[in-house]
């Protein structure tokens, strides 16, 4: 089975991907689509220490990077956001 | 941890002590005095620490000769940023805490730290500051975002460059992060429309206004160990922040919170606290550092002050065809991310074929800009919500159906980008419309406003403890803030899951140095992740109760059953065996295997997206402008609401927030760049003979990520108020409302121009 995805990015990863507004990434989990990110787009790295979400069909994630990648799944890259 | 393994179970439905009203466990402390806020902690030998502070917005700093302050008798230590050098391993965004906290080469804005004192007494103290000669050079400054975005403003950093841009600028500016959300085509959008309106907006400048000013009380050793006492929003995330600053390890400095006496954004910062930690190593005794309150308004987080234009088009069957807004927010004197948050929750409510959301931060000659509860989304409802009341009204429809035919729903491209799962703007909507406070009568000037509002929520890293004494009793700890009520929801959840009363339970907040890592308390999170870990830590104690009762009956851990707080044997051979309680087996716990325990270490995602809808109604006096609301309710989805009376302080203290925001609350600058309204007399925020009492209504609509079905609701009911009051103000004047704080200089105005 792939674990090929299309990645959707907030405007401000796009200027890294030549303006791209999706990617296509073979990755298991979150913690490996960073990598490979940071590896593939280096200008994303400084997006991903200072902090990146990732929604996965809606449901945003902030920290767990172990989490698994679905298959035909909807994961689009996002600021990480503040409180109050 | 991971927390799908410990999510076996669906939402629990039947609680018997999750919904109920118990009593707070730090209630009596704090109406008789006992309760311990900053300023309460003292230590052996302490020292009074005060803050010389920069008059200018923007200047040079020249030369500080602290040598006279320094000869003074019972000055004890002076520090500057030489004695607060740079740890920060070009971390620039550490480097902005630092430099906030104390001027380097220039100050920044009015009230930027510039040096500091530590003497025996206040008296000495005050001498000592006016002896400290600052060498300035005074800079052209800025303190209004549209200024500050202006070709030819002064440029306050020159690092900055333009982010977020498809090329990097050549040129240094204010302008520090340009975003854009959206999809479809909004130009096509606006072509379909029968009606197009188009509107622009400000509001000013907010202080989160909480009552007790930020303190600190640190000690450090000179074996490089340290203790710090702190009123903060997160005590962990203090420690490490302080640690980075000071070349700490993290290990070495013991934070304790105190009480908190209102944070809602503004004590997730750090502002004095490494200078009390500085000035304690520099004079070797303990140091305390309490803000005036003069010092809370120039000195620490308000929000931003903004500038939106808002264009949205529909049909005449209601039909929004396209959605547009451009948001100008400020971080204060360092680079921010606020507009961007603007733009992301901007159009959330809605569901839009072709939208677009262009944020533009600028930096200013103001203080850092904190997050004051959803940060960024209520000035941004203003707008939006203000052009949708209007754009209803012209195509004839009543705002609320327009609003409900427009809203989000499940599998909504959401206007920040990920499709909505299950969602609860609908049924605020449907509630809103349902409820008997949109059929009350109006009297004379008179209106009445709904809108609506959105927040993203999260969890985060949590830690928590249950430990069950010898006698049956037991204590949660936990590591994340108590600033809405966490320490009683959490005993409720613990008593829920062991099966015990609520009064069986004690909650406390532990120290940084006795539990793992917890993330402070924002993000509508406290109670969200707490409970949650509170919960799986239970789990696992009654585990841990379970094995002991088998050891004491001498069976397998399989043949025993956890039930409303006692061990059950079970099966044909040993069912008729009366139950162990608790008590009974913690009376045992020494023989069994050693003290009782449950942990747990998690980091909670799935907070779930949020949404509510507020109505007011409000009376205008055309002579003097000004508004006074007279009824008021709020409507928003709490998931499940573990405690409902803190639940609904939570809609009811957002919402008064919001109100003082909307109709007095403002910073005010001269053109000198100096704030001119320090102070609560001239700063006005709301008391309790200027509101009604507010209504409130919890929709419960469990969240499939929490084991009880639990929602943030911190933030979200300080969203809607700006645009709830500017809509109604709008109904009762007969003008559109377009600048906050809709103080009555500023309503006046906009009837005297209704009137030429």
């Amino acid at each position: 089975m792939s674990n090929r995805h299309t990645i959707l990015l907030w405007g401000a990863l796009r200027p890294h991907a030549d303006g791209a507004f999706s990617i296509s990434v073979e990755a298991a989990t979150i913690r490996e689509l960073f990598r490979i990110l940071s590896e593939k787009y280096p200008g994303m790295e400084a997006h991903i220490k200072r902090g990146v979400a990732v929604s996965i069909n809606g449901k945003i994630y902030r920290d767990q990077w172990d989490t698994a990648l679905p298959q035909d799944a909807e994961i689009y890259l996002l600021p990480r956001v503040p409180g109050g | 941890m991971s927390i799908d393994s410990m999510t076996p179970d669906l939402v629990k439905k039947h609680f018997k002590v999750i919904g109920n009203r118990v009593r707070r466990p730090d209630g009596v402390d704090k109406v008789t005095g006992r309760a311990r806020y900053g300023a309460d902690y003292n230590l052996p030998g302490q020292l009074v620490a005060l803050v010389l502070r920069s008059p200018h917005a923007h200047a040079l700093i020249e030369k500080i000769d602290t040598s006279k302050a320094e000869k003074l008798a019972g000055v004890k230590a002076v520090i500057t940023s030489k004695d607060l050098p740079d740890h920060t391993q070009g971390d620039r965004g550490l480097l902005d805490i630092l430099e906030n906290c104390m001027a380097r080469k220039k100050a920044l804005y009015d009230g930027h730290a510039v040096a500091a004192v530590a003497a025996i007494d206040a008296a000495t103290a005050r001498k000592a500051l006016k002896l400290i000669n600052v060498t300035y050079k005074i800079l052209p400054h800025v303190t209004d975002v549209d200024e500050a975005l202006k070709h030819g403003a002064p440029v306050i950093h020159d690092h900055v460059y333009t982010e977020g841009l498809s090329e990097k600028p050549t040129r240094p500016s204010n302008h520090c992060k340009y975003a854009e959300y959206g999809h479809g085509d909004v130009e096509a959008g606006f072509r379909d429309a029968d009606v197009v309106i188009s509107r622009s907006f400000k509001t000013e400048q907010t202080h989160q206004g909480y009552i007790e000013p930020h303190s600190v009380t640190a000690s450090v050793s000179p074996d490089g160990t340290a203790e710090m006492f702190v009123c903060t929003q997160g005590h962990f995330v203090y420690r490490n922040q302080c640690a980075a600053l000071l070349g700490l390890d993290a290990n070495k400095l013991r934070v304790t919170a105190s009480e908190i006496g209102g944070g809602f954004g503004g004590k997730t910062h750090i502002w004095a606290e490494p200078l009390a930690l500085a000035l304690s190593r520099k004079a070797n005794r303990p140091v305390k550092l309490t803000m005036t309150r003069d010092e809370v308004f120039r000195a620490t987080g308000p929000t931003s002050s903004t500038s939106v234009d808002v264009k949205i088009g529909a049909k005449k069957d209601g039909t929004i065809t396209a959605a547009f807004a451009e948001l100008r927010y400020h971080g204060g004197c360092f680079p921010g991310n606020w507009a961007e948050l603007g733009a992301m929750t901007s159009f959330a409510c809605y569901d839009l074929k072709n939208v677009k959301s262009v944020a533009k931060d600028a930096i200013v000659n103001r203080p850092k800009t904190a997050a004051y509860r959803a940060p960024s989304a209520p000035m941004a409802a203003f707008a939006v919500e203000s052009v949708v009341d209007e754009v209803a009204k012209a195509i004839g429809m009543d705002p609320l159906d327009f609003r409900i035919k427009n809203a989000a729903k499940e599998g909504t491209k959401s206007s920040y980008g990920p499709v909505y799962g299950p969602i609860g703007i609908g049924p605020t909507l449907q509630a809103a419309k349902n409820h008997p406070h949109m059929k009350a009568p109006l009297g004379k000037n008179m209106g009445r406003g709904v809108a609506c509002g959105f927040w993203f929520n999260f969890g985060g890293q949590t830690c928590v403890d249950v430990n069950i004494a010898a006698d049956g009793t037991v204590t949660v700890a936990q590591g994340t803030i108590d600033v809405g009520g966490s320490r009683a929801s959490i005993a409720m959840a613990v008593a829920e899951e062991l099966g015990i009363s609520y009064e069986n339970v004690r909650s406390i907040v532990a120290d940084t140095s006795s539990l793992g890592h917890n993330d402070m308390t924002d993000g509508s999170r406290g109670t969200f992740s707490s409970s949650m870990a509170a919960i799986f830590a239970s789990r696992n104690a009654v585990k841990v109760l379970r094995e002991r009762a088998a050891k004491m009956w001498e069976i397998s851990i399989g043949e025993v059953e956890w039930k409303d707080g006692a061990a059950h044997a079970v099966g044909a051979h040993h069912g008729n065996r009366s139950p162990l309680s608790l008590k009974e087996i913690a009376a045992q716990a020494g023989t069994t295997g050693g003290p009782v325990a449950g942990h747990a270490e998690i980091t909670a995602d799935g907070a779930g997206v949020s949404f509510g809808t507020h109505i007011a109604d409000v009376e205008v006096d055309l002579e003097t402008g000004r508004s006074t609301v007279k009824r008021y309710t709020v409507i928003q989805d709490a998931g499940k609401a573990l405690h409902p009376s803190y639940v609904e302080g939570q809609y009811q203290g957002g919402a008064a927030q919001g109100i003082g925001w909307a109709l007095n609350e403002e910073y005010v600058y001269g053109k000198d760049g100096r704030l001119q309204n320090a102070g609560f007399l001239d700063y006005r925020i709301p008391v309790c003979s200027d509101l009604p009492m507010i209504d409130t209504q919890i929709l419960e609509i469990a969240n499939p990520h929490h084991p009880y079905g639990v929602r943030g609701v911190g933030e979200t009911p300080i969203v809607p108020p700006l645009a709830t009051l500017g809509i109604a103000v709008t109904n009762a004047t007969g003008v559109r409302q377009t600048h906050i704080p809709m103080s009555p200089p500023r309503v006046l105005l906009s009837l005297m121009s209704k009137m030429k």
